[in-house]
């Protein structure tokens, strides 16, 4: 029978492989009475998606820009570069 | 042909770069590297001039730049830590029966909580508490959905190593949450 520490490496590694047969049947007993992996496991799988979306807010916040120290800082890099060739 | 503006393409798909790094290394001054180098490479590129879709070459440059730093800060990780046992650490976790010392609570999660500010937040200030490097190699994985394959060839990592370490990512992030999100 698996404890809950290596049921809870074992949720983990599912989002990261495929685990084999014996694995994923092992997981489900412990699942089937184990109410604190059974969260667990739903836990990290809302980490996953709510951190996606906190990607996708960065990603798409036009409010968010370079520092115009940075952009004047490229401009001049490349104007340099491009006067060499 | 004519050349395409460098300075143009800065200013039109500079902040849209930034954000793309900024989401990804999560760190100001390194997206703004990334971003730096991926112009000085792209004026350099004899592809420059016959660029009809610069974003999508960019991002292309970008990418590759972006895993450059990444696999670089994980690689910075000391040796015993990434190579410690699997169950280095995870004491805190478990009893020595192998049950959950502290057991997870149940996450009432109403409709549009992860839109929520508060719990974005909360979230955001989680991630930063994660050792840095720990906390890039879980967003190459979770958020940017790399395959685990590419992760370890880029990081020169082995699977299990891997695996270790977005294991200690997520339970170091959902406790960390547990505290502060529902016992605040």
């Amino acid at each position: 029978m698996l404890d809950c520490k290596q049921s809870s490496q074992l949720i983990s590694q599912s989002l990261d492989r495929s685990l084999t047969l014996r694995e994923r049947f092992a997981l489900q007993l412990h699942l089937i009475i184990c109410e604190y992996c059974k969260r667990f496991s739903q836990q990290v799988q809302t980490l996953r998606i709510a951190l996606k979306q906190m990607a996708n807010s960065i990603e798409n916040n036009s409010m968010i820009e370079m520092s115009s120290a940075a952009k004047k800082r490229i401009a001049d890099l490349v104007e340099a570069n491009h006067s060499q060739t | 042909m004519t050349t395409p503006n460098m300075h143009d393409w800065l200013n039109e798909h500079g902040d849209f770069l930034y954000r793309f790094a900024l989401a990804r290394l999560r760190d100001p001054h390194l997206a703004e590297d990334v971003v730096q180098e991926t112009f000085l490479a792209a004026i350099k590129s004899p592809d420059f001039a016959g660029q009809s879709a610069p974003r999508t070459w960019l991002t292309g440059i970008l990418k590759h730049k972006i895993i450059d730093v990444m696999r670089k800060n994980v690689r910075e990780i000391a040796a015993s830590d990434l190579m410690s046992d699997e169950d280095a650490n995870m004491d805190e976790f478990f009893d020595e029966t192998g049950h959950w010392a502290e057991k997870p609570l149940a996450w009432d999660m109403p409709e549009g909580a992860l839109e929520q500010k508060q719990f974005l937040g909360i979230l955001q200030s989680c991630m930063e508490k994660l050792p840095a490097k720990l906390a890039q190699l879980f967003l190459m994985r979770d958020v940017h959905e790399t395959d685990n394959e590419e992760i370890c060839k880029e990081l020169n990592i082995s699977a299990t190593n891997a695996w270790v370490m977005l294991y200690r990512a997520r339970m170091g992030l959902r406790k960390c949450l547990e505290i502060n999100w529902l016992g605040a």
